[in-house]
């Protein structure tokens, strides 16, 4: 048994090599042993289901109160914006051009003399945007084509295991120059598109996992042998107790996808112009950074908080989620 | 071991093909392969066509698929649109980013397993924390902010380096890219040896090691840390790949000419038989490096065997 237990961590670490950013995922490859559901582990007074323990650690986890902190304020300030910096991001004045902070302006100007404060602010519509959208995207895709093959398995589970290798044999940022680079919208929607387009694979191999552990346990038996439908083991009994190491996964890529936006902004075939997003402010800031790193440094900072706090309320739900740790 | 070699290669087949033929329609259907060629107009249409009929661009692109990769397993990738061969572009361009993917290994390996080593031991000990604390920040910071931070600081402030690397890139100039480019990757090792080794030190076969009175040092490198390599080394022979390729990034910070530099420039102007032959040649530095890896487990781990 002990090699096999190897088995899984090869195919597993392969997603690393999605990209930089992507490699996000590495650190949801621990939950190796899935919650496997009501199995009731300790002598509780009241059976207690695997969410309302995870939600009871979750509340007392500091990781998970700063990192929530944190994002439920970046989620306002993408709602509204304008309630903490009312000026306009294009509103630029290039006589100010590199100056540094003065009063109204905190964080100073940058090379076309706009306001690094209000770009700062209204960037993170964007990320959360990009971030929000693609995970969403790659979540229904991936666990859905993965959950599938692991259900179904056969023909189909080899097909989809194929094309999961041919996609994380090529690099993520390469890939995004190549695709988006004859893209030309000034929307965050082929952004949205091409992560979810690349992203998909990593998830489906976590669903299919999730869902061939699943499958092997004895309720599921049971269910069938009462002559329970396909559709009815799925949704009811395999469903809810494979959906873990989806959510871990995808909430950790949540900020690993906004760092591949501004990475791909920054290459210059993310988002452009007049699009406001960290990884252009930095790209643009990038030359000049002599004269004036604030430019550089107040969306850098912005951009390192936002994915940190994700991969921080990743790390903290997986802790929450995973039995073995407890 | 030769029959599981055959169908590792066997296997790698399908997904070469893909992957390449993935990268061929992005580059193909997708861009307009000639739009290089006139600058920034518009190609005339007489012009267009009779470059499409030179190219071979009017054949179905399978045909032209066909026919590139028949070219390639000669060793012609073609010929970039500056009239220079490709593969005179990769004699280049290979040779500093194997330079620089090699420091970068380099780091990862030394640093990232002796974290990890160090941090697996003291699990919970103020160094376990602070060490895990930093690679969640490593981890957090895209790579071009952290390039770009090291390189106004170390660079331009501080001036221990030259901001930007010459064109010969010896390797001490490329020691603070390397750095940058595998900082991500090291967060990741240090994180895995220290998961590994907390998890193996509790294993049967150290507990032999030590009843059988052997000195500590020898117990954690000969015993421990031996099997506790596999999801590492796991780890690092498919980042060889995702270094090169994300070498993009790295090598447009520091101004390094090599394989990111021309990809960059290839996809830029639309340069497309560029841009195919140096992804293909990534696609199989992957693959190859992924087998070997698969060989070593036997190597590091005795109870596992090939058939």
């Amino acid at each position: 048994m002990s090699d096999r237990h190897y088995e899984p961590e090869p195919a597993l670490a392969a997603t690393a090599v999605g990209g930089t950013v992507d490699l996000g995922v590495e650190e949801a490859e621990t939950p190796k042993k899935r919650p496997a559901g009501p199995d009731g582990p300790a002598p509780q007074d009241r059976p207690r289901s695997l969410w309302s323990d995870a939600w009871r650690d979750l509340r007392r986890n500091p990781v998970f109160i700063v990192s929530g902190l944190v994002i439920l304020f970046l989620v306002l300030i993408a709602l509204w914006p304008s309630a903490i910096a009312s000026r306009s991001p294009l509103d630029c004045d290039l006589s100010k051009a590199q100056e540094g902070s003065q009063a109204g302006h905190p964080f100073g100007f940058d090379g076309q003399g706009c306001d690094v404060y209000t770009r700062t602010v209204h960037g993170a519509r964007t990320s959360v945007a990009v971030g929000v959208l693609a995970t969403l995207g790659v979540a229904v895709l991936g666990s859905v084509l993965g959950a599938l093959a692991g259900f179904f398995g056969g023909i189909w589970d080899s097909i989809l295991s194929r094309i999961t290798d041919v996609f994380f044999a090529i690099p993520v940022v390469l890939g995004g120059l190549v695709l988006l680079s004859v893209i030309t919208s000034d929307t965050v929607w082929p952004v949205i598109g091409f992560i979810v387009l690349l992203g998909w694979p990593q998830l489906s191999r976590i669903a299919r996992g999730a869902v061939i552990t699943a499958k092997q346990h004895d309720y599921v038996q049971a269910a069938r042998a009462l002559g329970a439908s396909n559709s009815r083991l799925m949704l009811r009994h395999i469903a809810p107790n494979a959906v873990a190491p989806v959510i871990v996964v995808a909430t950790i890529s949540l900020g690993t996808y906004i760092a591949l936006e501004a990475t791909l902004s920054y290459l210059g075939v993310g988002l452009k112009p007049p699009s406001v997003s960290w990884g252009i402010d930095i790209s643009a800031a990038s030359p000049y950074v002599r004269n004036a790193p604030h430019a550089l440094l107040w969306p850098s900072g912005a951009l390192a908080i936002t994915v940190l706090a994700f991969i921080m309320l990743g790390d903290a739900v997986r802790d929450a989620l995973d039995p073995k740790l407890r | 071991m030769g029959r599981y070699v055959l169908r590792r290669l066997l296997q790698m087949i399908p997904v070469f093909v893909g992957a390449t033929l993935l990268i061929f329609l992005m580059v193909n259907v997708m861009g307009d392969p000639i739009a290089g060629l006139c600058g920034e107009r518009r190609c005339d249409p007489a012009t267009a066509a009779q470059l499409q009929r030179e190219f071979g661009l009017d054949e179905p692109v399978r045909q032209q698929y066909l026919t590139y990769m028949g070219n390639v397993f000669t060793g012609d990738f073609g010929t970039a649109f500056n009239g220079q061969e490709v593969t005179e572009l990769m004699s280049t361009a290979f040779p500093v980013t194997v330079r620089l993917t090699l420091i970068a290994l380099l780091f990862e390996i030394v640093i990232g397993v002796t974290l990890g080593v160090i941090t697996g031991l003291g699990r919970g000990r103020p160094v376990d924390t602070g060490v895990l604390l930093v690679t969640l920040v490593v981890i957090s910071v895209p790579t071009f902010v952290t390039g770009l931070l090291l390189q106004l600081l170390l660079g331009v402030k501080w001036g221990w380096i030259r901001p930007s690397v010459s064109s010969e890139a010896p390797f001490d100039e490329l020691i603070l890219p390397g750095l940058v480019l595998a900082s991500v990757s090291l967060a990741y090792v240090t994180r895995l040896t220290r998961t590994s080794i907390a998890e193996n030190r509790r294993s049967d076969y150290v507990r032999t090691a030590v009843a059988k009175g052997l000195p500590r040092h020898r117990v954690v490198v000969r015993h421990l840390l031996r099997t506790s390599l596999i999801p590492v080394v796991t780890f690092i022979g498919a980042d060889i790949g995702f270094l090169m390729g994300g070498a993009i990034v790295t090598e447009r910070i520091f101004n390094i000419h090599g394989v990111g530099y021309q990809l960059y420039q290839g996809i830029l102007r639309q340069n497309t038989q560029t841009v195919v032959g140096f992804v293909t040649v990534l696609v199989l530095v992957f693959l190859i490096a992924n087998l070997v890896v698969d060989l070593l487990y036997a190597v590091l781990d005795p109870r596992i065997r090939y058939v």
